[in-house]
């Protein structure tokens, strides 16, 4: 058994030279600081250098339909079902869960802070018309606030109050703090953000915040090309017990930023 | 620190090769342009020049596209590497070098002709002295790219992929930081792009023969 582990890592080391594998991710994973800190374990481990491409989901779920990512790690349940309708990758595998939450101006002008219902939120800030800041970039988390709008029973585009600034979570935040705007984030993103001015969390905890993440693994039948291999190293590590914990480990100003959940249903 | 140096020195030697790249497709360009007849000549010394703006974030997607494992040229393998910035950078930096480069050489040209002719030159023959004559003007063109595509961030975004350690240059740091609100390593990254961007000027006005 050891010589048969022995000559894995040799062959997995030896592969480790020329072995890099492109993940196609989302800026909330990655600007959270989550890959940077368990990606030089995994690539210490099997030798396997990951090359992160962080993008927004639908942009990622793009970048891996074109041939151009090994690995998606996306988080979005309705784009990641039409990318393996279409052919692309195989069953998502959930690795971790956040959370979103509406952050905003300490003045509150809807008078949602402390609240735990999104579409109350949601219909007293269409009420009161306060600003709202989305990210129009068809990311997870644009599609996640767009479904709750829809749960509300809003239709907020085109209103003066609703922002598009089509761009990342860091330019939304950004736009948001600038402009006294209500906005949905994810934790990982606002933790780790650094211009927060007046922004304070508003509405959390709410059940529908859930945010999950899936690594999916590209159709070999569809793409052929792409560095399966390595790329199944990469997905299994993440989903095993090494890669939870040291996706469990990540925390900022003592808050916990993932919740590993890898093989069992998630805990609201 | 170790990242804001990677940034700095993935920067020069992109810029550095692209520049090299873009001077000598540019200064053959050019003196083609300037020498030789041919029909539709006007119409290429305009398109040279109109194509001095070109917009980076068109450039960046369309070779992209071209990049992309599903595009022509995806059996490369260049899309995300730093060749791949390159070769956006010198797209980009080549017009503009020609089409300064060709300005110089036009002028030299008309002025010089007449005598280099009845020294028995041809015009093949003419060229090095024609770039001899022109080579302040051919330097600062040569910066003037270099400027280009140092400052440049949209197109190297799209086909570098601002993957850290790898392909994330200054501009590109800029645009991270920025966006996850760390407007203090932003500014650094700014000011050491500033001071590099300023010394090539600088060099360049000197090239010139401006006095300052």
């Amino acid at each position: 058994m050891k010589h048969l582990i022995a000559a894995l890592l040799l062959l997995l080391s030896g592969a480790a030279h020329a072995e890099s594998i492109v993940l196609a991710s989302t800026t909330s994973v990655d600007n959270s600081g989550l890959l940077a800190k368990i990606l030089p374990v995994f690539t210490a481990q099997t030798g396997i250098e990951v090359k992160v491409i962080a993008q927004g989901t639908g942009q990622a779920l793009a970048t891996a339909a074109h041939g151009d990512a090994d690995l998606v790690l996306v988080h979005d349940p309705d784009a990641e079902a039409k990318f393996i309708a279409e052919g692309h990758g195989l069953k998502p595998v959930e690795i971790a869960w956040n959370d979103f939450l509406f952050v905003g101006p300490k003045v509150d002008p809807a008078h949602i802070a402390g609240g735990t219902n999104a579409i109350t939120a949601l219909r007293a800030i269409a009420a009161t018309g306060t600003p709202f800041v989305t990210r129009g970039d068809k990311s997870g988390t644009d599609a996640a606030e767009k479904r709750l709008w829809k749960k509300a029973g809003i239709a907020p585009q085109g209103q003066g109050w609703y922002r598009d600034i089509g761009g990342g979570m860091g330019a939304a935040l950004n736009a948001a703090a600038a402009m006294d705007a209500v906005l949905l984030t994810d934790r990982g993103t606002w933790l780790s953000f650094q211009n927060k001015r007046n922004l304070v969390p508003l509405v959390e905890h709410d059940p529908s915040f859930i945010n999950r993440y899936d690594v999916i693994e590209l159709n070999p039948a569809t793409h052929p090309t792409a560095k399966l291999t390595a790329a199944k190293v990469l997905a299994q590590w993440l989903a095993s017990r090494e890669g939870q914990t040291a996706i469990g480990a990540l925390a900022l100003g003592g808050e916990q930023l993932f919740h590993p959940d890898a093989g069992k249903p998630y805990l609201p | 620190m170790g990242s804001l140096w990677e940034a700095v020195s993935l920067s020069l030697w992109v810029s550095l090769s692209a520049t090299l790249i873009a001077a000598m497709l540019g200064i053959t360009l050019a003196a083609t342009l300037a020498l030789s007849e041919f029909r539709l000549r006007r119409a290429c010394v305009l398109a040279v020049n109109a194509m001095m703006g070109l917009p980076p974030v068109v450039i960046g997607l369309c070779l992209y596209l071209l990049l992309s494992h599903s595009g022509p040229l995806g059996w490369l393998g260049l899309l995300f590497t730093p060749m791949a910035m390159v070769l956006a950078q010198a797209v980009l930096a080549t017009p503009i070098i020609a089409a300064l480069v060709h300005r110089a050489l036009e002028q030299r040209w008309a002025e010089f002709s007449g005598p280099l002719r009845v020294f028995g030159a041809t015009r093949l023959r003419a060229i090095p002295t024609l770039l001899a004559m022109s080579r302040r003007a051919i330097a600062t063109a040569i910066l003037a790219g270099f400027g280009r595509c140092l400052s440049e961030v949209g197109a190297v975004l799209i086909v570098g992929g601002n993957i850290a350690g790898h392909t994330r240059s200054m501009t590109t740091s800029i645009v991270l930081d920025t966006s996850m609100g760390d407007f203090t390593s932003a500014l650094a990254l700014g000011f050491i792009l500033i001071g590099i961007s300023l010394a090539v000027s600088a060099v360049g006005i000197s090239l010139g023969g401006h006095r300052l």
